[in-house]
């Protein structure tokens, strides 16, 4: 039964996620410690303004996007119950992928940028990523198209909308006139361009970080607990509000600026009725638990999920927060928005991601984990990481946003932007703590992925074959 | 309820692709695809003109080297915004600019109004060594910019892609370009970049709080620059 299904992309990606996800938080501490430590802007190539978006870029389109493709060439052959569409594209993929994401980062060094957030890529570049996607979309939705079940489970309903919304986002947030090999002016000028870089921005979050997240989610706490989805309704419900609502709500990064009233207004409004659908994803996973609470003592795992989930669910509390007009002048441009990010990516993405790992390699390898309480260090690291980071980001950021605003009893401004980055050096500095810890973490699931991929070499005729049980 | 037709949806991938599309589409078109053709989008100023070639030539240096990541340009009509850094950012001052440089984080100060501000100097030496003026400052030193000279070669291409994106430049502008950059370095460009943000409005008089402006002022003497 196993054997139907291909490994080798699911294998391939592991260790690609790997190998970028310990590039990209490399770069992470490094423009951390930049901040505060300015002679460690070495060469031009490693100044904060061309490095921060390998890190940006390398955290979402080469630490996630590895990690989304290896467990989802792992679950939507076994959710549809068909082999994969097409083994050789997937293979053809990997190495394409890979060679894509080193372009980008020599082309980010070298100071060939577009500017615009997570979509700095020059244009050549973005036809690669636009061939990669399009390769990735044959076999996912070729593998759905050939399915033998009945039903589609919800993993698969994210996978579909995942699919199709990052190629609409990428596309036309990119489309560019160019005017060299490396470089090429934006399609939209000024307001419009701003407008159509923010749906972008705040869509790619939901497409990459939010549906195939959920959709991971969903497949692996129930394999992982061994307890039922709470309710298919519920999430069918989630599902399309999410999906319809979070298309409205860009402009919320654009609040006070010269973007039209309305487009801000509506953004704000459907920033908050996302509440709903989020917290349908958040109760469904707690009510899958219920009556079984006590695996958050027993099952390493169901520590990372209903971690993870729940960082989710303070994630989608505090964005539409932020988006309203008080808020929003208060912490934008500020350090609370690093530290709300940050949240999501090192708090729900990453461990969602990390945990399915500890289930998928160990059966695919078909032995044990190599150790359970190296994971329980690597939980305990990441989470008390995350927490340092978004905590000191939080406070950080409402220190500088009231600097900023600070006048004397004449009206005058009582600080200078210098006295608001002076006051947030230790700060800063507990920031990169946060990140080495967190990197720590990182670490120790890559060493425990290892032996354990290592141990099953080792005794390759004794391994254990576990059965598979779909949904 | 229809639980059959929602039945079907979950058994028809085409059907689901086609439906999830419509979805995601509503919210795209209405607040990002629609508002490409409103006017209200980016209301007219008459004064803002495209970017000389000069200017242009740092505003890409400015993008190279990521400046944005900590340098927004949006004054916000927030009063202590428009106390520290001037008249609030009107739509229109934007209209040549492809791609946008708001940012997003304000690392250091907002950069939309300040051109004008200091001496051609004093950018010079802060990009040079920005801690030998700001004793505290956490920007990185971008002392290459003073020995690069300006690319003259690729400015022809670059303004007319901009030409053929609807910037008004003129063929004899774009002729003229390259001699434009003729025996300039980056550091020339950027700081003629720097020096023309903000300025193509006339900026409102700065009020100081001491004085209660006893009798209105002549309406036009007001408007100075």
């Amino acid at each position: 039964m196993e054997e139907r299904y291909d490994s080798w992309p699911v294998k391939a990606f592991t260790v690609s996620m790997i190998v970028w996800g310990l590039a990209s938080l490399l770069y992470g501490v490094l423009i951390s410690l930049q901040m505060v430590y300015p002679q460690l802007n070495f060469s031009e190539y490693f100044t904060y303004g061309r490095i921060r978006a390998i890190h940006t870029n390398g955290s979402a389109l080469g630490f996630g996007l590895s990690g989304i493709f290896a467990l989802t060439y792992y679950f939507v052959p076994r959710l549809s119950k068909a082999p994969l569409f097409a083994p050789g594209i997937a293979k053809a993929m990997f190495w394409f992928y890979n060679l894509t994401i080193v372009v980008a980062v020599i082309t980010l060094s070298l100071g060939y940028s577009s500017s615009k957030e997570y979509a700095e890529l020059e244009w050549p570049v973005d036809i690669m990523v636009v061939l990669v996607w399009v390769m990735y979309a044959i076999n996912m939705l070729g593998t759905i198209f050939t399915k033998t079940v009945d039903k589609m489970y919800v993993s698969l309903w994210y996978i579909i909308a995942s699919v199709l919304g990052v190629a609409i986002l990428y596309i036309f947030n990119n489309l560019a006139l160019p005017a060299g090999l490396f470089k090429s002016y934006s399609l939209y000028a000024g307001v419009n361009d701003a407008n159509m870089q923010w749906w972008y921005g705040h869509n790619i979050v939901a497409m990459i970080f939010t549906a195939p997240i959920l959709a991971i989610f969903f497949y692996f706490l129930p394999k992982v607990t061994g307890l039922p989805l709470y309710s298919h309704r519920l999430s069918l419900v989630a599902f399309w509000s999410l999906i319809f609502l979070y298309l409205w709500t860009g402009a919320h990064h654009l609040i006070w600026t010269p973007v039209p009233d309305w487009i801000q207004t509506v953004a704000i409004a459907f920033s908050i009725m996302l509440i709903a659908p989020s917290w349908g994803s958040v109760i469904n996973g707690y009510l899958t638990m219920n009556g079984n609470w006590e695996q958050m003592r027993t099952n390493y795992l169901t520590k990372f999920f209903i971690m993870g989930i729940t960082f989710y669910g303070l994630q989608t509390l505090q964005g539409p927060s932020q988006a309203i007009r008080s808020i929003s002048s208060l912490i934008h441009y500020t350090d609370w928005v690093p530290g709300h990010v940050h949240m999501g990516t090192m708090g729900w993405f990453a461990m969602t991601i990390m945990a399915s790992f500890y289930y998928v390699i160990p059966k695919l390898y078909k032995t044990d984990l190599y150790s359970v309480r190296l994971a329980n260090l690597h939980f305990w690291l990441v989470f008390t990481g995350q927490i340092i980071y978004s905590i000191t980001m939080w406070i950080a950021g409402i220190m500088q946003g009231a600097m900023w605003k600070a006048t004397n009893p004449d009206g005058s401004l009582k600080y200078t932007i210098q006295d608001s980055i002076t006051a947030s050096y230790p700060y800063w500095d507990l920031r990169a703590v946060g990140g080495v810890i967190f990197i720590a973490g990182f670490i120790v699931f890559a060493w425990n992925m290892y032996k354990t991929i290592q141990s099953s070499k080792e005794n390759e005729p004794a391994g254990s074959v576990k059965t598979a049980g779909a949904i | 309820m229809s639980d059959q037709s929602v039945n079907i949806v979950e058994r028809k991938p085409l059907l689901m692709i086609v439906l999830a599309l419509l979805v995601i589409l509503i919210g795209s078109v209405i607040t990002a695809f629609i508002p490409l053709f409103m006017e209200s989008m980016e209301v007219k100023i008459d004064t803002v003109r495209p970017y000389t070639a000069l200017e242009l030539e740092g505003r890409d240096i400015y993008i190279r080297e990521g400046c944005n990541n900590c340098h927004t340009q949006t004054v916000r009509p927030l009063r202590d915004e428009v106390l520290r850094y001037g008249e609030f950012s009107k739509s229109g001052e934007f209209a040549y600019d492809r791609p946008f440089l708001w940012g997003s984080k304000r690392t250091g100060p907002d950069l939309a109004r300040i051109g004008g501000k200091y001496p051609d100097s004093w950018h010079v030496q802060h990009m040079k060594d920005p801690r030998s003026i700001v004793k505290d400052s956490n920007m990185p030193a971008y002392p290459w910019l003073e020995t690069r000279p300006a690319d003259a070669g690729s400015i022809t291409a670059r303004m007319k892609a901009l030409q053929t994106l609807g910037v008004p430049y003129t063929d004899e502008e774009i002729a003229a370009a390259p001699a434009q950059l003729d025996g300039k370095t980056e550091m020339d460009a950027m700081v003629a970049y720097l020096q023309v943000l903000g300025t193509m409005i006339a900026k409102a008089p700065v009020e100081t709080i001491e004085e209660p402006a006893p009798a209105p002022a002549p309406s036009d003497s007001a408007q100075v620059q």
